[in-house]
Formats: C-alpha cells, sequence, structure tokens
C-alpha cells in the first residue's frame, strides 16, 4: 500500500481524465488476479484520494462487477471513504489493545484540538479525523497512523507535538 | 458412502453430504433458518448447531460434511440452549410487532420460536435503524431484516441480477443497493425471487389489496379480474392444500364472491398472444429466408420481470423482443376497447385488476407504454399472495367453496395457453400454432408436447425440421427451425450473450425471468421450492391435457375478436392496443436515449 501511494498519489496535479486513464491502466494489470477488487479500490483512493459513486460505477463497470459488490466492499473497509479528505488522514486505532490502553481518551482529545467528530475533516482541510479497527500494531497500543505513518504509544499529550509536523 | 452415528444411530451418506443433510436422509430434523436447500447455505444464523464428539465448539451442521466415523448429537440440552440464546440474539434486534406483520403465521422466524420452545426474550438493547424503501413491486422493510442473505444469493447467483448486497458492516449492516440507494433507482429486474425467500417481513410485493377493496367497494366502478395460469396450480397452496393442487374452478368462484363484476382469464389474452406473436414470428423468419434483414432470434416478451433485465443489461438487444405485450395487459387493453363498447360502458369507469403469480407485473402496469386512450391497460395488480390474503379477510371458505366458469367473451382458453405459466410452455404453444399454420399438420410429437424443452433445466433446446409446407410457405422448405429456452435470469444472459455477440444460433428463444416459469414467480406462495415448482408444472400440464381445445387459433372466442373488432393479426388495432416497443435503461438506470 505504502508503495502504491508514493508512486501513484498525485492527486493535486491530475485532471479527472488523467486520473481515470491511470486508474484504466492499473485495472489491466489487475485483470485475472485473485480478490483483485480491493487492490483495485486501494489504488483508485490513492489517485482519486476518495471512491465517489461515480468512480465505484465506473470501476463496476471495468470489472464487470455489479455496483452493490463494489459499493459492498467500500463500506465495509473503515479505510476507504466516500466523502472527500483532508490533505492528512488521522486514524486512530480503537481495536481491543488500543481500546483498553486509552484509544478513547485520544479520541476526545483530537476531537477537542481538531474541533470536528469522527468521521468529519477540519475546515482548513487540513485533516480528515477517522476510527480504524485494529491496524495490526496491537504491541505499540494505544497506536494512530496519520496517512501511512504509525505513531506508538500515543498519550493525549503527545498530539499537540504529532501534529504541529503537519501543519 | 460416509458411515456416521447421529443420536446414536447408525447412518450413512454419501460424501460431501452435510450434516443437515444427512440427518434429514435419516429422519432427524435440525432446526434451521438461514439456510435454502439447493439454494443458500453460509451458516449465518447458526441455528442449526450440533455436537460433534471431539470438536471442542458447536457445529453449524448445514456448513459440516459428514465424516466417517463421526459422532454427532443434534438435541443434547447444550444444543438445545445454544440455540434458543442464539435465537435470543436474533429477536433481540427484531421488531416485535408480530401480531400487525404481513407476515404473522407465515414468518420462519415466527415459526421457529415455537420450534425450539422460547418462551422468553431476555436481551434487550439498541436495534438496528434498517430504513424503509418502497418501490412500484417491491417494498423493503430493513428493520426486519435477520441478514441470512437468502435474497442475496438468489439476487446474484440464480438471478444474477446484483442489485442487493450487504452494505456497511457489523451492527450496521443493511442488505440492499448500493449505498442504500432505493430499489426503484438501481437495475432491479422487479422479479421478485427475493420476496419468495425472505423468512421475515422484510421483503415484500408492494401492497395493492387496498386499492382493489376501494374499487370493489366504489359504487360505479366496473370491477374486472383476470388469472393469470400459474395462479390455478399454487394459490391451493395458501388455503393448506397439497402443492399442485388445481383450483380453477374454485379461484373464479371466490373471486366472484370478492364482488368482481366480471372474471375473466388471462388464458384468453396467452391465446391471442400466440397467434399476434406466431404472426410476427413467421414475419421475421419470411423476411430473413428471402433474403431480407430481420432481427433473429426472436425474443418472448410475456415475463415483465425478464424485459426489465434486458433493458438494463443487454440495451442494445431491444429490437429481437417480440413486439407483443404481455397477456395480462392485452386483456386489459381489450377489456377497456372492444369489451366495453360490447357492454356500453366509459372505460374510464372500469378498474381492471391482474392476479399474477409476479411482482414484476405491478411495475409494468405503471409504464407509460401500457396505456392506451389515456387510461391504463390494467389499474392493480395482486400477487397469488395477496389474492389469498383478500379471500381470508373477506371470510370465504375456500376450499369448500363450488366450481365456476369464466365468463365470456375474454374468458376462453386452449391448453396451449395454461401452459404459458410453465418454462417451456410459451414456445410449445407458439408451436402449435406455427408449425400447423405453415405445413398445414398438426405438431409431430405425442401429446402436443415439445419433450426437449420441457422441464425445470436452466436451458433447453431443440430443432424442428419444417417438411413438405403449404404453398404460402415454401421457402421454409427442409428449414430445421432453432430454439431455445431458459428460465431465471442467469440463463437468460448467457443466451443474451451470444446475441450480443452475434452467435446465437436460433430463431425463436423464450425466456421467462423466474426460475421454472411463472409456477415459481416472485409473487407465488412461498416456500416455492423444485419439488413444489415441479408439482405445479405437473398440474399445468394436466390442466392443457385435460381440454380438448389445445391450441391457441382454435379458440372461437378469439376467432370472433378478429372478425368483429381485430381485423387482422399485427393489423392496425393490434399494433395500437395489443403491441408495444422497450426503453434502454442501462445498467445503471441511466436511460440511455
Amino acid at each position: 500500500m505504502l508503495d502504491v501511494k508514493s508512486s501513484i498519489c498525485s492527486c493535486e496535479q491530475e485532471t479527472d481524465e488523467q486520473k481515470y486513464t491511470k486508474l484504466a491502466e492499473l485495472m489491466k494489470q489487475y485483470k485475472n488476479r485473485e480478490g483483485r477488487l480491493i487492490q483495485v479500490l486501494h489504488m483508485a483512493q490513492a489517485i482519486f484520494g476518495y471512491l465517489p459513486l461515480e468512480l465505484q460505477r465506473y470501476i463496476a463497470q471495468s470489472m464487470e462487477k455489479p455496483l452493490s459488490e463494489v459499493s459492498g466492499v467500500v463500506t465495509f473497509y473503515s479505510f476507504f471513504a466516500t466523502q472527500p479528505r483532508g490533505k492528512h488522514v488521522i486514524r486512530v486505532c480503537l481495536g481491543t489493545a488500543c481500546y483498553v490502553r486509552g484509544g478513547k481518551k485520544i479520541i476526545s482529545r483530537l476531537q477537542e484540538m481538531l474541533g470536528v467528530e469522527v468521521g468529519g475533516t477540519t475546515k482548513d482541510g487540513l485533516f480528515t479525523f477517522e476510527v480504524a479497527r485494529c491496524i495490526g500494531a496491537c504491541g505499540l497500543a494505544p497506536a494512530i497512523m496519520i496517512d501511512d505513518v504509525v505513531y506508538k504509544q500515543v498519550n493525549p499529550d503527545k498530539l499537540e507535538n504529532i501534529l504541529a509536523k503537519y501543519k | 458412502m460416509v458411515n456416521l452415528t447421529i443420536n446414536g444411530k447408525n447412518v450413512s451418506a454419501s460424501e460431501g453430504t452435510t450434516i443437515l443433510d444427512a440427518a434429514k436422509q435419516n429422519g432427524i430434523y435440525i432446526p434451521n433458518l438461514c439456510y435454502l436447500e439447493g439454494v443458500h447455505k453460509i451458516g449465518s444464523c447458526r441455528l442449526c448447531v450440533v455436537e460433534v464428539e471431539g470438536a471442542k465448539n458447536l457445529q453449524p451442521s448445514c456448513m459440516v460434511s459428514v465424516r466417517e466415523g463421526m459422532v454427532v448429537k443434534t438435541n443434547t440440552s447444550r444444543v438445545r440452549q445454544a440455540r434458543k440464546i442464539l435465537y435470543e440474539l436474533i429477536l433481540s434486534d427484531h421488531p416485535q410487532d408480530c401480531l400487525n406483520c404481513e407476515r404473522n403465521q407465515s414468518c420462519e422466524l415466527q415459526a421457529m420460536g415455537q420450534r425450539l420452545g422460547v418462551k422468553e426474550a431476555r436481551f434487550a438493547g439498541e436495534r438496528s435503524e434498517g430504513g424503509h424503501d418502497v418501490s412500484p413491486s417491491i417494498t423493503r422493510d430493513m428493520s426486519k431484516c435477520i441478514l441470512c442473505r437468502r435474497c442475496l444469493t438468489v439476487c446474484n447467483e440464480i438471478q444474477q441480477v446484483g442489485v442487493l448486497s450487504a452494505q456497511q458492516r457489523g451492527f450496521k449492516t443493511v442488505i440492499g443497493p448500493a449505498i442504500g440507494l432505493p430499489l426503484n433507482t438501481v437495475s432491479c429486474a422487479y422479479c421478485g425471487q427475493c420476496t419468495l425467500v425472505c423468512p421475515v417481513g422484510a421483503l415484500q410485493e408492494t401492497d395493492a389489496i387496498q386499492e382493489v377493496w376501494q374499487a370493489l367497494n366504489h359504487p360505479q366502478k366496473r370491477t374486472i379480474v383476470q388469472t393469470a395460469p400459474a395462479i390455478r396450480a399454487a394459490i391451493g397452496e395458501e388455503f393448506g392444500l397439497e402443492p399442485g393442487t388445481l383450483v380453477t374452478g374454485k379461484l373464479v368462484t371466490a373471486l366472484k364472491e370478492l364482488g368482481f363484476d366480471e372474471v375473466f382469464d388471462t388464458n384468453f389474452a396467452a391465446d391471442l398472444t400466440i397467434v399476434e406473436e406466431g404472426t410476427e414470428l413467421l414475419s421475421r423468419l419470411t423476411k430473413a429466408f428471402s433474403g431480407g434483414e430481420a432481427a433473429l432470434p426472436m425474443i418472448t416478451s410475456c415475463s415483465p420481470g425478464w424485459i426489465k433485465y434486458v433493458e438494463h443489461f443487454f440495451p442494445q438487444e431491444l429490437d429481437h423482443l417480440s413486439t407483443c405485450k404481455s397477456p395480462h395487459t392485452m386483456l386489459g387493453a381489450l377489456a377497456k376497447s372492444y369489451y366495453a363498447s360490447k357492454i356500453e360502458t366509459d372505460p374510464q369507469d372500469m378498474y381492471v385488476v391482474s392476479v399474477m403469480p409476479c411482482t414484476a407485473k405491478k411495475f409494468e402496469i405503471s409504464r407509460p407504454e401500457m396505456r392506451n386512450n389515456n387510461l391504463p391497460n390494467v389499474d392493480a395488480v395482486l400477487t397469488t399472495r395477496e389474492l389469498a390474503k383478500m379471500i381470508k379477510e373477506a371470510g370465504i371458505d375456500f376450499c369448500n367453496l363450488e366450481d365456476s366458469r369464466f365468463d365470456n367473451p375474454l374468458g376462453l382458453s386452449s391448453g396451449a395457453a395454461d401452459i404459458f405459466g410453465v418454462t417451456g410452455g410459451v414456445m410449445e404453444a407458439a408451436l402449435r400454432t406455427v408449425y400447423e399454420l405453415v405445413t398445414g399438420r398438426e405438431l409431430p410429437f405425442a401429446k402436443l408436447h415439445v419433450t426437449p424443452i420441457v422441464g425445470l433445466e436452466q436451458i433447453k433446446t431443440a430443432e424442428i425440421l419444417i417438411e413438405n409446407t403449404l404453398e404460402a410457405y415454401k421457402f421454409l422448405e427442409g428449414v430445421k427451425v432453432k430454439i431455445a429456452v431458459t428460465s431465471g435470469l442467469a440463463g437468460a444472459k448467457i443466451l443474451l450473450d451470444q446475441v450480443a455477440k452475434g452467435e446465437s444460433p436460433y430463431h425463436f428463444i423464450e425466456v421467462m425471468a423466474c426460475p421454472g416459469g411463472c409456477i415459481g414467480g416472485g409473487g407465488q406462495p412461498r416456500p416455492t421450492s423444485s419439488e413444489i415448482r415441479q408439482k405445479r408444472m405437473n398440474a399445468i400440464y394436466r390442466e392443457d391435457e385435460g381440454k380438448t381445445l389445445r391450441k391457441s387459433h382454435e379458440n372461437e372466442y378469439i376467432k370472433q375478436l378478429y372478425s368483429e373488432f381485430l381485423q387482422e393479426p399485427n393489423g392496425h388495432k393490434s399494433h395500437e392496443l395489443l403491441h408495444t416497443h422497450y426503453t434502454p435503461r442501462g445498467k445503471n438506470n441511466e436511460l440511455m436515449r
């Protein structure tokens, strides 16, 4: 995922047409691979930033899958977004380990700091604030991710410093 | 064969059999809710759990195959306790409004509670929101959904329409179209197969009962009802009769007792369809075999679920469809023209109700093409299930009714019309007439049944050799007419893919949207299993064989209709009243104009 994003993300410079062409090319490479829908959705989100209905339709049509199936996968995984997001995405892990080690406290502090609820985007468009169900870093609990970077053993007082890097 | 013991009894079952099936074959019933024989097993409800010696946890018997030496116990107190808890958990997110639920007394969840001996509902908590979605054909009340996913399997695998899928996850899961879109905005064929398999009140036909009662109560309305061929072979089941019991005469009496002024038979219009569609086929064949251009194969158009499917998924192939309206809209159009003038009644004061095995027909009557003189051809469609409810509500003792006959002139029909209700029937009916028109001889099959196209297989094909034709059809001499028949939309997709690639070898194709044809329609009594489909099919063939009139073109009232009113098949009046055109809708319902 990390590689895909750094190599293909250029959402701000390209026209929609260029983005669709890029996605079509990538879909071709994945044509006969097992379980390719999730891969394609990952790439599409990396290119477009989010997965609006029109894009889901395009993917469904190109992959000859029902739209309901594509949207089923998109809505199943909290990683996928159907609304435009901020420049950076903060994901607070609420998997079991992070939950018991204080994930909720991180959430309430972030709500105060950012002034938005879970799922929201700050007014300046800088941060989107989401919750993830286990990011696979239980040994580092409580953990958060900002874009592709994992921050370990976060306590609410560390957040100010962490966010400052992105401002 | 695999040997195992179930509840201490030595049994054997073939390899790959599930514990649930092995038990059933040996007279042991294991409670189950989400499982649907031959269609769906996913193990989501968990009610079919059993104890298997050596396994720590209880095993879902619908998912686990039998193994040599397996020791299974299906009714230990641990198992019974677990089932009750599982049931109560399902109940904790299900509305407790059974008494005024449409599925009261016909609900599988309700019946299961009774079977499991559940006496309390101990778990109360948050309820999922669900959401209500009313389309012209199907109404979804997702607060009642128990996530068994039968509808999803039927929609994606049996019908391959794919509008239903699980959206969201966990507690928020909703089975429905993409991102919660309503059904009427997506490529739903409205076949209603999902309503047929839903165990609870989550998926149902959109109610027409209230408007029909209103029309019946209206002093000025002349109410006309017609019934499709598949109703007479199925509605008895709603009153406890054996599947496959023919109740034609009782059905007519019940409709009269409900207060309808005329009880007509959609079969009459099925005969008419054969004359119109047969003529259309012959004219296409004439063009094609005399060097002209004609859209072949021609494909039947009686099944509105099929029509909506093809408009969504093969919008570029619509010229292959026969232009004939479906029989009940033909009859509606004639009732409000031909019959209205016969009885000197203003068609505006007429109210035509069709009793259909079908949910798609509820949408069909709302199409702008199904109107003449600014009036809808048909005003309301009731499913078999809805009519049964009305008969019960009216306090009619259905099983003990005397027989009555349909009213004329739109009530007499041939056996060819009866078989419109089963897969292969429209094709056979058409061949009975077309073959005779072309050769002057009867269709050369025992009892007039085109055996290769009889039965519940997905795709059936046959070749009919045309020899010794009458003078007018010399150009068809020696032609092998290739035909194909399919029921269920997955089969239709296979045949249409061939058409789209220009590789279809056929001249004439019959498609019915529902597996087995109308006898297994989305508006038919629940349950509808393969076994029940077969019984209803046998009943339909019995009805056909019991008649002396077996061919549509020999129906005297059809002849009279042409001489008094329509003049000739495919003539000007026919085109105005009995034929239609189609709308390319596109996969995403984008209306491709």
